[in-house]
């Protein structure tokens, strides 16, 4: 056990707060059009989102891994600097780097499946924020069962041409590219069906409708598919190697969705709520039965801090065996943060029910808003029970459910 | 950064377990437990012994392996696994580790030295300081204890005790004095010794440093509640591990029960309960030796968080295995009454909790 980074580390350390320092309170002149990451400070440098993106990249704050040919810095991937990094922004008053499905999921797989070609002109824009791309996975009736999805793509002469309807679209309203699972085999096996698209957004034919969710907010939309044309080339992997292509970037979603450090955040925001708000003349935090609950819930996020240092140090020292560690991480992670932010309703009652922009509202009224966000994390993205599934079927190796006969 | 055991670590704990496995055969704890073989528990202490666990924390200095807490933890996950029927958290986790805080130099190297050539072993009575129950409690004056303390952990057998009175001073006194009265407690849990120990004007020895702070018990008390927790997180393992195997063979409605979701579910959310808790363990056996800043809060919510964690397992993999769970015959029974009483001794999770609330403030 060596929980020491090192001193090249301390100095990166230094040099990250330097950086931060110097753009405290950076503002963006463009984020009305561009939603994705932090919204900036207020009394620093103005740019635009563009900018800010090179700019950490230059610094190899960003993309730091990705050929320097794509847009990216470089470097070699180092989890531990990239663990600073992300520390150091999130603990100033400096925006973070862009994130979002084109970043996160596309990119790296282009990285590993694209073409030349694909390479040359995707990521570069991508990385600079001046290309945002949707994921165009989930349909009316293919949930949890994604691979009986049924969006067709037909090749007609050289262009795909592609009817059908997506659904839990997140950004496509402000997207100049969509990553599509579209049914081009239909003879094919289910799961051997499906190639990976792209589609350009201003394509004729798509229309993109608001769905709004339980916050009230239009988080998802509906994207509807009528005669698209897209050119043949715009498919990742082969015809049919669709459903391979599309799992490399699932798991770059699952593990990131709820990161033990930030639900610690919110249980030091609740703590010190509680510390102010009173209820008979009494801090929250002396009536034991909140306390204990509260404490139950910092006694899980420990749990899962110590386990993420534990799989920090398996990305680090190959060889180590953590495969239901990382298994788990969705389902704990999205559970305990909405338990969490559960609990600091019930803890300020009728107040915790208080909404948008009402008197008497605390913290903005994030508590009520991400209590329900959690539950649409913990429904999205595979289910907590799909995620039961995984664990019990890869991990503790015990039987599927026998196929029922057409499924 | 490493985070994780060493070769070492490992290697010691493999060693333990395949001993267990060996010789803390079912049908083994069964005789144990049911009190017609003492010998045999004498028998598998002496085999741990020469593997060295009572010389784990024992400074090099006084013969011992001077090892650290995490080496300590990861014997007694093995433990649990195996329900390991020999003295542990005690004799050779807090005594020594409240001899080595607590104790002037001359006692250490009385005491310590002892303990690593087996020629002392000490039961450790600190429960009232943690929560006193009704009117349990001991008081010390004119160099003498009166009074009773409550769940003493490896008293029987042992040549002395460590006890604690309301200030928080430990004392060592001599288990073979006529002034003393060791009661045996039966508990659910008949592969460990707790028992009641009675004092009347019996004669004690002050460990030195001990008289003007609570910082060498409360040390002594951490380093057993992780051990607790440790004990817990094997014995959940091992039960997770019956379950799922069991899940895999048994057949109703023609097929197997783990292709059930219900049953295959409850497997996955055990596992996932448990699988934090080796990491959080390990973190807080490292922060007892390195980061007196985060030990307190560590140590407590492990305790805490581990019994809670554990208390499910030992529901779930018990209904997993049906009504054979249930029975004497398979003998599941001892791991979930192990678990059942690590959750209690030392601290119950809400009065830990608490304990972790006062750490921070």
């Amino acid at each position: 056990m060596d929980l020491e980074y090192g001193p090249e580390y301390q100095d990166f350390t230094k040099e990250v707060q330097s950086f931060c320092k110097k753009y405290e309170g950076l503002s963006f002149i463009d984020s009305s059009n561009n939603p994705l990451g932090s919204s900036g400070g207020s009394g620093g440098p103005k740019m635009s989102r563009s900018e800010w993106q090179k700019i950490l990249i230059k610094n190899g704050y960003f993309a730091r891994s990705v050929p320097k040919e794509y847009g990216g810095y470089g470097g070699e991937a180092d989890i531990l600097r990239s663990r600073i990094i992300a520390a150091e922004f999130s603990k100033s008053k400096t925006p973070g780097a862009m994130g979002g499905q084109g970043i996160d999921m596309l990119v790296p797989t282009l990285l590993e499946m694209g073409t030349e070609e694909q390479k040359q002109a995707y990521i570069k824009p991508t990385l600079h924020g001046e290309m945002i791309w949707c994921q165009g996975y989930s349909e009316p009736n293919a949930g949890s069962d994604l691979a009986s999805l049924q969006t067709k793509g037909e090749l007609v002469g050289d262009e795909w041409v592609i009817n059908g309807q997506k659904i839990w679209t997140s950004t496509a309203q402000y997207s100049q590219m969509c990553f599509c699972l579209v049914r081009t085999e239909p003879d094919a096996p289910k799961h051997a069906g499906i190639s990976y698209l792209l589609i350009p957004m201003d394509t004729p034919g798509i229309e993109i409708r608001p769905l709004v969710d339980m916050t009230l907010n239009a988080g998802f939309n509906e994207v509807f598919f009528t005669d698209v044309k897209i050119p043949a080339g715009n498919i990742v992997g082969k015809r049919g190697e669709g459903w391979a292509v599309a799992n490399a970037t699932l798991g770059h979603e699952r593990g990131s969705l709820a990161p033990p450090d930030a639900t610690m955040n919110r249980v030091n925001m609740l703590m010190h709520l509680m510390k102010k708000e009173t209820l008979d003349g009494k801090p929250l935090i002396e009536h034991p039965i909140y306390r204990d609950r509260l404490m139950q819930i910092q006694g899980k996020v420990l749990a899962q801090q110590s386990h993420a240092l534990r799989l920090l140090s398996a990305k680090l020292n190959p060889g180590t065996d953590v495969k239901i560690g990382k298994m788990i991480q969705k389902l704990t992670g999205t559970e305990l943060r909405h338990e969490l932010e559960g609990l600091a309703i019930d803890v300020m009652g009728e107040i915790g029910t208080l909404y948008e922009d009402s008197p008497h509202l605390k913290n903005d009224g994030t508590w009520q808003f991400i209590y329900m966000y959690f539950l649409g994390l913990i429904i999205g993205g595979g289910t907590s029970q799909i995620q039961k599934n995984i664990i019990a079927e890869r991990g503790l190796g015990m039987p599927k459910e026998p196929k029922v006969e057409g499924a | 950064m490493y985070f994780g055991l060493s070769d070492e670590q490992s290697f010691f704990q493999d060693n333990v377990r395949r001993y267990l496995k060996e010789h803390a055969t079912i049908d083994n704890i069964k005789h144990i437990t049911s009190g017609d073989e003492k010998n045999l528990s004498a028998e598998i202490h002496k085999g741990l012994l020469n593997l060295g666990i009572n010389g784990l924390l024992i400074p090099e200095k006084f013969g011992g392996l001077g090892l650290d807490l995490l080496f300590a933890a990861v014997v007694s996950e093995a433990l649990g696994g195996g329900v390991g029927p020999t003295p542990f958290i005690a004799s050779y986790v807090m005594a020594p580790t409240a001899i080595k805080h607590a104790g002037s130099k001359s006692q250490q190297e009385n005491y310590l030295s002892k303990i690593a050539t087996n020629e002392y072993r000490f039961g450790v009575g600190f429960s009232e300081f943690i929560g006193k129950r009704n009117d349990a409690g001991i008081s010390f004056s004119d160099n003498t204890l009166n009074g009773r303390a409550m769940f003493v952990l490896d008293a029987d057998d042992a040549t002395h005790v460590l006890l604690t009175d309301e200030q928080g001073q430990i004392f060592v006194v001599d288990a073979k004095s006529a002034n003393i009265e060791i009661v045996k407690l039966t508990t659910v849990d008949k592969t460990r010794q707790y028992s009641e120990v009675v004092c009347n004007n019996l004669e004690a020895e002050l460990l030195k440093n001990s008289s003007d702070s609570t910082d060498p018990l409360i040390h002594a008390i951490d380093a057993g509640r992780i051990m607790l927790a440790a004990d817990s997180l094997g014995a959940s393992q091992t039960m997770i591990n019956k379950a799922v195997d069991y899940a895999k063979e048994r057949k109703q409605f023609g097929r197997v029960i783990g292709s059930f979701q219900a049953v295959k579910h409850m497997c996955a959310e055990m596992a996932a309960d448990l699988e934090p808790c080796y990491a959080m363990v390990w973190h807080a056996a490292h922060c007892h030796d390195n980061s007196p800043n985060e030990a307190r809060l560590m140590a407590c919510h492990a305790k805490a968080h581990v019994s809670e964690m554990s208390k499910g397992i030992s529901k779930k993999a018990t209904e997993v295995h049906g009504g054979m769970g249930f029975t004497d015959l398979l003998g599941l029974h001892y791991w979930f009454k192990r678990i059942g009483l690590n959750r209690q001794i030392l601290g119950s999770p809400e009065l830990v909790r608490e304990e972790a609330y006062k750490a921070q403030i």
